[in-house]
Parts: structure tokens; C-alpha cells; sequence
């Protein structure tokens, strides 16, 4: 059971979805867990062979206790030495609180349902509005779907999903998740402004280039495939970030630990309340069409449900837009143990003089919130600078 | 299509975007935008929306003239969804 979050202690495993005999590789969705605030999609950690399924759906258990027990390559050649057969456990808990990250609470009204029960649903035709879930909260999981499917086969599933989930405890509302994600939310920003350092920097960035190309671009593009400014300005701060690494990674046991690739959090407001900030993985290496892909899904992801393990866990560096809020700039507070925060504001039309002369522009206000402990002003002005200079430059992002 | 049925169809976009919404009190004289607090990702999704449902697709330039349930009826009718 991997720690999606510093606060938290246990998980429940609401569904698998792999089986005894089944091959599995890194990075595959094999289970899904609740960890009170949200169902997070848990991704396997290596390549192998599912053995045995250790911790039934239903059943809450302790972080760090071992989910499945996977067969290597090895030990699925020579079944003999179970010695090979690794546990499927996530890496050791990470030191990284991220509290604040935490999946949507399901709106009220709006069906609840696993992602793999809904995908199910579709396959097999069935409608999740006329099925009862049995699931926490009434949740419709794949064995309701399976069951409405096959009408014979119901009452046994549905009554042995009923008995696992019965010994489970939860919280009964919307509103107790809505609290939990409040006091996370609370945890997070009380430790990174006691804990870390922040200096702030801010800027003004000409935006008259990057919405010109903008415009004449989402003129030929569908409107399935229309981009935001909002991946102008990801993408410009994915490829500033390798001029300025230090603003890219954690502060660990009192030292920067760059991170591993520049996974953008991007920080989504829920409609309901609260945010998450999961993470674009690789950001500096996406083309902008496949960024705004990936951006829509993760929205859409975050707002119901179906966020991955390594999607809340990985972000290196976050990014908060509230442009479309109306404010000229963000002072941002750094989720710790990241250690920095870009912060945009509205795209707006401002006098702004160049060569002598003055013009009405698109300007857009850039901030950058950094911990003093691992860079300082001078970087961190490089990196704005390097945001604005990329920008000019619409065409090469 | 009636306008009632292109209205419906709206709201049923809407609502998909904005689940918690009430769209039977909504003043169709009002920015959607700031009435349903929707930011540019939940606005473009609108857009996606209605052509999904309704054949039409939105260009870039005319996206201020469905700003109001009011101004996206009379849009839509006018493009041929009415």
C-alpha cells in the first residue's frame, strides 16, 4: 500500500484489476485504492507475473503492507525457487508529504463509479444509472457492472462484495471528504510557511507574440484540439526550468534533490472545493498539442476521480494559473517538498512601452514564490526572464 | 430543432461541466463564464460539447457571441441548429 499523502496511515483496496497468472509491467493500472479523501489508480512498480492477490478488495490495510506477491522473469521460468517472487510493495514510503494532492470527492448527484467499472459499462452496454453499487458510499464497482450484465451472477457477487466492504470504515459524506481535504490542505501550507524560506519574485511578460501565434493557430485547429495559453505558459516554464534546475526538484533531508524529470503539478481547483496538483509528466519534452491533451485529461481525471499514484506523488515543480479567476498576479506558497511555485494571472490589456514607443499589449503577470534555501534571487530572476524570452518565441515552444 | 430543444441540449452540455449547478434559475442574459464558474478548460469543453451534440463547431473568433445561454441559442439557431 503505497502513502499517497503524508497524512495518510491506511488505504482501502476498493478494486483489482489484475488477477493470479496475469503478466503485468511497470507502470500498469493494477488496483484501485481509496485513501479516505480519494480513489487514486495504483501503478505497478516493476515487470512480472501477479502470484498471489494478498489484501482482498474491501479490506483496509496500513501503509507499506504488501498488496500482491509478483513473480519475477526469473521465478516465473523456474517456478521451484519462490525465493525470486517479490512482494508487490511500493518503494519505501517517500518522505514527501502531499497532502494537498488528493482526487475529487464525487460531486453530489453525478454517478460513482470505479474507472474500470465504468469502462466495463460501456463495453458491455450497461447503464451505471440503473445499477446499485456496492461499493463504499454505494459505489458501482466492476462486479455490480458484471452482475447487471449477467442478471444470474448477481446475487452471489453482489453479496460477497457486500460482506468485504462491510468491515470497513469510512467517512459517511461529501462533506467529511470535503474536511479531510481542507485539513490536508491545512497540514501542507502550515508546514511550507513554517518550514521554507520563500522569496518572491514577479514580472510583467509581453503576451502580444504568443497570443498572435495562438490566435492564427486555433484558427486551422478544431475545436477538439484548440489550445489554451495556459500550455503556452506550462511549456514555457517546463523549458526554462532546464536553464534553472535548481527550481526543479525537492528539498530532502536538508539538501536539493534534483528531480528526476520535469514533472509539471499543475494545480486544478475542484468544484466542489480544494485543489489538487498533480503532475504532467515530462512536460519539457511534450509537443503543445500533446500537452493540451494531456492537461484536458488530467482535469478531467482530477475533477472525477481516477488520478494515478505517480500522477500525485511525482510533481517536481507546480504551476497555478488563476487568470481565469481575473487577479494580475499569485504570490504563491510552495507545496512542500517541492521548492518553487510560478504563478500567472490574467492575460490583459495594458500600455506597454518598448523602443520609445507606446502600445495597448496582451500582458500577462508571471511570479515565481522559491525556497531561499536551495536558490536565491539571482536564479530565480534568470528563470522569469528565461519564461519571458521563451515566450517571445511562440513558434519554437 | 425548436429553440426549446437547442436549450435543452445546452443545458444538458452544461451541466455535464458544471454537475451542481442549478440550470433552471440561470439569467440567460449572464455571463456563463462567471455565473457557473467555469474557467477556460470547463469553457472549452462547452464547446466541445455542443459540437459533439450538435454538429456545430464554434470558431475561435466567434466564441465571445456564446457567452449567454441567450447569445449561444441565437447563435446556434442562426448556424443552423434551429
Amino acid at each position: 500500500m503505497p502513502r499517497l499523502g503524508a497524512d495518510m496511515e491506511a488505504g482501502t483496496l476498493l478494486e483489482w484489476h489484475v488477477k493470479p497468472g496475469d503478466r503485468v509491467r511497470r507502470g500498469d493500472l493494477v488496483a484501485l485504492v481509496d485513501t479516505d479523501k480519494a480513489a487514486i489508480e495504483i501503478e505497478c512498480f516493476e515487470d512480472g507475473v501477479v502470484q498471489e492477490i494478498l489484501v482482498p478488495p474491501g479490506t483496509k490495510v496500513p501503509v507499506g503492507t504488501p498488496l500482491a506477491r509478483l513473480g519475477t522473469a526469473a521465478a516465473a521460468a523456474a517456478p521451484q525457487q519462490p525465493a525470486a517472487a517479490t512482494a508487490l510493495v511500493p518503494p519505501p514510503p517517500s518522505s514527501q508529504p502531499t497532502p494537498e494532492r488528493v482526487a475529487p470527492a464525487p460531486a453530489a448527484g453525478r454517478v460513482h463509479a470505479s474507472p474500470l467499472a465504468r469502462r466495463a459499462a460501456a463495453e458491455l452496454g450497461v447503464d451505471l444509472a440503473q445499477i446499485h453499487g456496492h461499493g463504499p458510499d454505494g459505489a458501482i464497482l466492476l462486479a455490480d457492472v458484471e452482475g447487471a450484465a449477467s442478471p444470474a451472477a448477481a446475487p452471489r457477487e453482489a453479496a460477497a462484495a457486500r460482506a468485504e466492504v462491510s468491515i470497513v470504515s469510512r467517512p459517511a459524506t461529501d462533506a467529511d471528504r470535503a474536511a479531510a481535504m481542507r485539513s490536508a490542505i491545512a497540514a501542507a501550507m502550515t508546514r511550507s510557511n513554517r518550514e521554507i524560506p520563500h522569496y518572491y519574485l514577479g514580472t510583467s511578460i509581453d503576451f502580444s507574440r504568443a497570443q498572435r501565434w495562438l490566435d492564427a493557430e486555433n484558427a486551422q485547429r478544431p475545436v477538439t484540439e484548440r489550445l489554451l495559453p495556459a500550455v503556452l505558459l506550462l511549456k514555457a516554464v517546463a523549458l526554462a526550468l532546464r536553464e534553472v534546475p535548481e527550481l526543479n526538484g525537492f528539498f530532502r533531508d536538508g539538501a536539493f534533490l534534483p528531480g528526476e524529470g520535469i514533472h509539471v503539478g499543475v494545480a486544478i481547483s475542484l468544484r466542489q472545493g480544494g485543489l489538487v496538483a498533480p503532475a504532467l509528466h515530462d512536460a519539457d519534452r511534450q509537443s503543445l498539442g500533446d500537452l493540451m491533451r494531456a492537461l484536458a485529461d488530467l482535469v478531467r481525471r482530477a475533477r472525477s476521480g481516477g488520478l494515478r499514484g505517480s500522477e500525485v506523488t511525482d510533481a517536481s515543480i507546480t504551476v497555478t494559473n488563476l487568470g481565469d479567476q481575473g487577479v494580475e498576479s499569485v504570490f504563491g506558497v510552495i507545496y512542500p517538498p517541492q521548492v518553487a511555485l510560478v504563478g500567472f494571472g490574467r492575460v490583459s490589456e495594458r500600455a506597454w512601452a518598448e523602443n520609445g514607443l507606446v502600445d495597448a499589449r496582451p500582458v500577462v503577470g508571471a511570479s515565481l514564490a522559491a525556497d531561499h534555501r536551495t536558490s536565491d534571487g539571482h536564479r530565480g530572476a534568470r528563470f522569469l526572464s528565461a519564461v519571458d524570452r521563451l515566450l517571445q518565441n511562440p513558434e519554437e515552444l | 430543432m425548436t429553440r426549446k430543444e437547442l436549450e435543452a441540449i445546452v443545458k444538458r452540455v452544461l451541466s455535464g461541466i458544471a454537475p451542481e449547478a442549478d440550470l433552471e434559475t440561470l439569467d440567460p442574459g449572464t455571463d456563463l463564464r462567471e455565473s457557473l464558474d467555469l474557467d477556460s478548460m470547463d469553457f472549452l469543453n462547452f464547446l466541445v460539447g455542443l459540437r459533439e451534440e450538435t454538429g456545430i463547431e464554434v470558431p475561435d473568433v466567434d466564441v465571445t457571441r456564446v457567452s449567454t445561454l441567450a447569445s449561444c441559442l441565437d447563435y446556434l439557431a442562426a448556424r443552423g441548429g434551429g
